[in-house]
């Protein structure tokens, strides 16, 4: 379908006016213009990476644009997630996505995916389209996305990013390398902060997502090198772009010369993700609620541990929390002090959302000592019991 | 001596440096230095088996090392050692 009988495709009037500074492009012209015209892209995620990408897609006139996210708009996705606004805070965002994108090329047509995807309706949602990008943010759906783009012949075009980093390619086009033949394997659960624990700077999926973008482009025009067999890695702190070389692994149980993926498996299980529950579960880190744990503020005999970072710290805290950073706990410089602040007292331990603390916990557990998880952490706090704390 | 280079997820387990300049004849020898360093560093770049573990490349310039010859590539004076693992945020 990348090479489309352009005979059936028409440029209207208006088309000649929008995309006029493409079609004075040699590169691109009026050829090019009706091959996007023609083209289907699918974008996995309307995040971070999918809101800049999504956009300049439209833009540039992509004749067909699928949109696959089954989240809501959250009022901190707005810092980096372009593509939505204030006004669609609490709504889904393949509806304010697709809104957005009419208001800047209402000639296009917007496929809604308004589910999660699955390995159940991946490669039925993928077949329709041209090429996949991949927006997503874990390695489950990254996986996912990748074994459904080799096994419909699509090509995936990757980015991902992380704190100042990002990184970016194009998978499974032209006999080049995939997803799998780069990291065979994904990390455990747990060891690569996601971006609502690490943290990310606002820009960094701007940048990522115009070169997906350009990527996709790029292929549907036919003209180029693509990243195909590079990856691309930038430091926006740095301010630096470097890349590094991709092969295919002929090994590589996806697209080597003799899979053994040949349709699509349960991503959360490749990923360890009911195994790591399972440990937790049975570790049987016990819960406190933040209203219970307000009850028992004023009395003496407890200690509050907060383990976020320090910067958070700042942001707003619980009245007699102490801090010392998950880090600190982890390389057991902190385990010591929390000891000695826990000697003979009831111990509670928070973080943002739960999620860091519980590991405190597991870590603390291990050398002996055991205390309470606070449920939802410092933002459940905020909601419910002192709203004058920033929920963030 | 050559440069190394921690990747940011890694960072918080090698005291927030960014890379470092390091001895060694071959990567095996690198890494080695790197974890006599940076001790927590060894479990999340080896297995408990003592594999390199499969989420984290490792290249010698612009090559993955499983290109070369793993972790018995040798090191020449100058060349850059990068430490790759995977992120997934987006």
């Amino acid at each position: 379908m990348l090479n489309p009988d352009l005979a059936t495709i028409n440029l209207t009037p208006d088309d000649y006016e929008r995309y006029s500074r493409h079609l004075i492009l040699p590169e691109v012209g009026v050829h090019g213009q009706k091959k996007l015209k023609a083209a289907s892209v699918l974008c996995v995620g309307t995040g971070g990476l999918g809101s800049p990408l999504a956009l300049y897609l439209a833009a540039a006139g992509i004749g067909r644009i699928g949109l696959v996210d089954f989240d809501v708009v959250d009022r901190s996705n707005l810092q980096r997630q372009i593509i939505h606004g204030e006004e669609w805070v609490g709504k889904p965002k393949v509806q304010s996505a697709a809104a957005r994108i009419k208001s800047i090329n209402p000639y296009i047509q917007v496929d809604i995916h308004e589910v999660p995807l699955t390995s159940e309706n991946a490669l039925d949602i993928g077949k329709d389209y041209d090429l996949i990008i991949d927006g997503t943010d874990n390695f489950p759906t990254r996986y996912l996305v990748n074994d459904a783009c080799v096994l419909l012949g699509k090509p995936n075009v990757y980015g991902s990013i992380f704190r100042f980093e990002g990184q970016a390619t194009v998978f499974h086009y032209e006999d080049g390398p995939c997803y799998r033949c780069l990291y065979p394997e994904p990390p455990p659960p747990g060891l690569v902060p996601s971006c609502a624990e690490g943290g990310v700077l606002g820009i960094l999926p701007g940048m990522i997502g115009v070169i997906q973008a350009t990527e996709a482009v790029k292929i549907i025009l036919g003209v180029g090198t693509t990243l195909k067999g590079r990856l691309m890695l930038y430091d926006s702190l740095k301010m630096q772009f470097r890349e590094l070389k991709l092969r295919r692994n002929p090994e590589c149980p996806v697209c080597g010369d003799h899979p053994t993926v040949t349709k699509l498996i349960d991503y959360q299980e490749f990923c360890g993700i009911p195994q790591a529950k399972a440990e937790e579960e049975a570790m049987a880190i016990p819960e406190i609620t933040v209203k219970e744990l307000a009850a028992k503020l004023d009395q003496i005999g407890i200690v509050l541990i907060d383990v976020r970072n320090p910067n958070e710290f700042d942001i707003g805290r619980i009245p007699g929390s102490v801090l010392i950073p998950l880090s600190e706990i982890e390389d057991g410089q902190g385990v010591a002090k929390v000891k000695e602040l826990a000697d003979g007292k009831e111990l509670y331990i928070h973080c943002k959302m739960g999620g860091r603390s519980a590991k405190a916990l597991q870590v603390l557990a291990e050398k002996g000592v055991h205390g309470t998880n606070v449920k939802g952490g410092i933002n459940a706090w905020s909601e419910e019991v002192d709203s004058s704390v920033p929920k963030y | 001596m050559v440069k190394v280079i921690i990747p940011a997820p890694l960072r918080r387990y090698a005291q927030e440096q960014e890379s470092l300049d390091l001895e060694g004849q071959t990567v095996q020898e690198i890494l080695a230095n790197l974890i006599g360093t940076y001790g927590d560093l060894k479990k999340h770049l080896y297995t408990e088996e003592g594999k390199l573990r499969n989420f984290v490349n490792v290249y010698v310039n612009d090559e993955d090392i499983r290109h070369l010859q793993q972790e018995n590539t040798p090191i020449t004076e100058g060349v850059i050692v990068s430490i790759v693992p995977s992120i997934a945020g987006g």
